[in-house]
């Protein structure tokens, strides 16, 4: 996993709340059997309307993509971060997330971003005024400037010390083997077994 | 202070606690794996080297694109096949159980574990698939993980989690007949919404849930995460106990009456306090039926389409937008919307007492010239059963498709999908946009609804069907 401390690029404005992970991947596109190659599948039905944001230059460029209430909420197919990040986007903004797409998003190193949904107004208008316009998130300082518009974000210290170190779950929790064999020698006998 | 179910649960699986901002690390007792979300997790163990580190508390079975009208023919659809064979691959080399298509275990992930006694009270239980708050009905604490965390749990048989926030849902009166734990549950969401229960595990309290069988607890539980929670509890009782007994991976001798004791025990505590209360009075509902494209736009059947114009900007845009693509008219009754197709199954209401009350209602009826129904078991133990009993004949014989187990038409990834335009009554627990099949309009309903729907053609419960034959479950 890749470090992150401050990311640049254009930001894209998705005004829909409610985005469910069904929109933003298609369970069709759940199929595959690899961890990348998802960026197709990524608000597929949406984007089969001209008009979408995403056929729109230069928001089709976008790596930061600032969305409406209730983002990733829906199914907790993990899918949807990978077709976010392989398509390119490193944050997602909004005034409120799904939870397991928040988890899955932070394990993937991408940053969900939660402002004040007036801040979320602002980023948008911004954005709109002035098409391809760069923001830039700096995860240090919990912030997003965009021109001379700057916003701050909330995103929990834990999550925040893992995006900047680039650090991986499954090592984090193998420092601790030696708890694990301990609570597994005072687990009650009777508790099931799939065997 | 006293402890909630839920924070009794934590407690007791709690390996490590997080020091500063870091979580706490949580044992998983019960690690459920199906082919959709599980093949990277694999794939991530074999780049890693890493091996599966409790094979014997990891169980698998193939149910997202098992094919319902011939499960032993080869999987048409390529990636279909190519999952399901990935998931064959990775638990032979990995060492996991699996119940294949075919096997009479098989079933929808959520049904074999507490068939097979394996979900039980007081254990925490995690799946890669969101819908696995319905073991939460035993009073186990389960909820839904990402693929990287399969991997994770597969690893280490541990997550990383900080301690949720708790909501009461207190449901108090008894609900009347043919007034089943489905309308409860969209009540509920209609009532807090989509993202009301967000952050929080929901215990169902009360009257009305300590009468209701295992099954109808499932049901409920089931939706939990379409009111935004992270998982839904009920606090073991007799009727758990009792459904436990006797069932393949339940304790044994000595071991059942320790396992016994300690389910008594699983209690919220009179003096815990809840982040959260919601009220439902029990007494007042009736059946219930979304109209909208998320679980929270519902109604009682007896009311009408909602009209933007009544409400505040916000969700005046989200409502035409929904009925825009669900294709209604404000004012309609809810009764007078037309289905082409009923589909009976899923996770959510696929078990046999599902079916049982859908068939008392189709006994000696017919659906609908111009409806298809498709009834597709939750599992093959639930298909058995309802063979066993004549169910499937009453099914056919009213003129609806009997199928085999499996996921189905609840999302479409098998070939059971609905075509564009199409409108579909169904028993499954999330009507979003193309979630049966792309175009295709969800309408949620319960088994009761379901079946009358499939007679009438149009949105129905029992009681709009004449008096013959009418036997309320
Ligand atoms: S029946 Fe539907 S909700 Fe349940 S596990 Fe299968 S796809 Fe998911």
């Amino acid at each position: 996993m890749d470090q992150f401390s401050t990311h640049t690029g254009i930001g894209t404005p998705l005004r829909v709340s409610n985005v469910d992970t069904d929109q933003i991947i298609p369970a069709v596109y759940l199929k595959r059997v690899t961890r990348t190659g998802f960026d197709d599948g990524l608000f597929a039905s949406w984007r089969q309307d001209p008009e979408f944001i995403l056929n729109v230059e230069p928001f089709s460029r976008g790596s930061v993509l600032v969305a409406g209430q209730d983002f990733g909420t829906g199914s907790s197919r993990e899918h949807a971060v990978w077709a976010l990040m392989d398509y390119g986007f490193r944050v997602v903004v909004s005034s409120r997330f799904g939870e397991i797409f928040k988890g899955n998003a932070s394990k993937a190193g991408l940053l969900t971003a939660i402002v004040e949904q007036s801040d979320v107004e602002l980023l948008w208008k911004k954005i709109e005024e002035r098409p391809g316009l760069e923001l830039t998130v700096d995860l240090e300082a919990k912030t997003i400037t965009a021109d001379d518009l700057v916003v701050r974000f909330s995103v929990d210290d834990y999550t925040r010390w893992r995006l900047m170190e680039g650090l991986d779950d499954i090592g984090l929790t193998m420092r601790h083997a030696e708890d694990i064999d301990a609570f597994e020698a005072t687990r009650p006998a009777h508790k099931p077994t799939t065997v | 202070m006293g402890r909630t179910l839920a924070e009794k649960v934590w407690d007791q699986h709690v390996v490590r606690h997080g020091e500063g901002q870091e979580p706490d690390l949580l044992y998983i007792d019960l690690h459920l794996v199906h082919e959709v979300t599980s093949p990277q997790a694999f794939d991530g163990l074999r780049l890693a080297g890493r091996p599966v580190r409790r094979p014997d508390l990891t169980i698998a079975t193939e149910d997202h694109n098992v094919p319902t009208l011939d499960i032993l023919a080869p999987i048409a659809d390529e990636v279909s096949r190519t999952q399901v064979d990935t998931l064959r691959r990775n638990v032979e080399e990995f060492g996991v159980k699996l119940y294949p298509m075919g096997d009479a275990n098989q079933g929808i992930v959520h049904m074999i574990g507490p068939e097979l006694g394996l979900t039980q009270p007081g254990t925490t239980v995690v799946c890669g698939d969101s819908h696995t708050s319905t073991h939460g009905a035993f009073g186990a604490l389960a909820f839904g993980i990402g693929t990287s965390e399969v991997e994770h749990v597969l690893a280490t048989q541990t997550l990383p989690l900080r301690p949720f926030r708790t909501m009461a849902i207190e449901i108090s009166g008894e609900l009347r007949p043919g007034v089943t734990s489905k309308d409860v549950i969209l009540a509920v969401i209609a009532q807090i919404g989509t993202g009301g229960g967000a952050g929080y595990v929901l215990e169902y309290r009360g009257e009305a849930v300590r009468k209701m069988s295992m099954e109808a607890r499932m049901t409920m539980c089931n939706m939990s995460i379409e009111a935004g929670g992270r998982a839904g509890m009920v606090a073991p009782d007799d009727t758990t106990i009792s459904y436990l007994r006797g069932r393949p991976h339940a304790p044994q001798g000595a071991q059942w009456d320790e396992a016994v004791a300690a389910w008594r025990e699983l209690r919220t505590d009179d003096d815990a306090v809840f982040d959260a209360v919601v009220h439902i009075d029990a007494d007042a509902l009736t059946p219930f039926v979304t109209w909208g494209t998320n679980p929270g736009q519902g109604l009682p059947l007896s009311e009408s389409v909602p009209d933007p114009a009544e409400m505040d900007d916000d969700d005046a845009a989200a409502t035409r937008k929904a009925l825009e693509y669900m294709a209604l008219e404000p004012g309609t009754k809810l009764r007078d919307i037309a289905v082409d197709v009923v589909f009976l199954g899923s996770c959510t209401n696929a078990r046999i007492e599902d079916l049982r009350a859908a068939a008392d209602v189709l006994k000696g009826r017919r659906i609908a010239d111009d409806v298809q129904m498709l009834v597709v078991p939750g599992s093959m133990k639930v298909k058995a059963q309802a063979e066993a009993e004549g169910l499937d004949t009453v099914f056919t014989e009213a003129g609806a498709e009997w199928r085999n187990a499996g996921c189905s038409m609840c999302l479409g990834m098998n070939p059971d999908q609905l075509s564009p335009g199409q409108r579909c009554a169904s028993t499954s627990n999330r009507n979003f946009q193309g979630r049966q099949g792309k175009g295709g309009r969800t309408h949620l309903v319960s088994p009761l609804v379901a079946a009358a729907t499939a007679v009438r053609g149009t949105l129905s419960s029992p009681e709009d069907l004449s008096p013959t034959t009418l036997q309320l479950a």
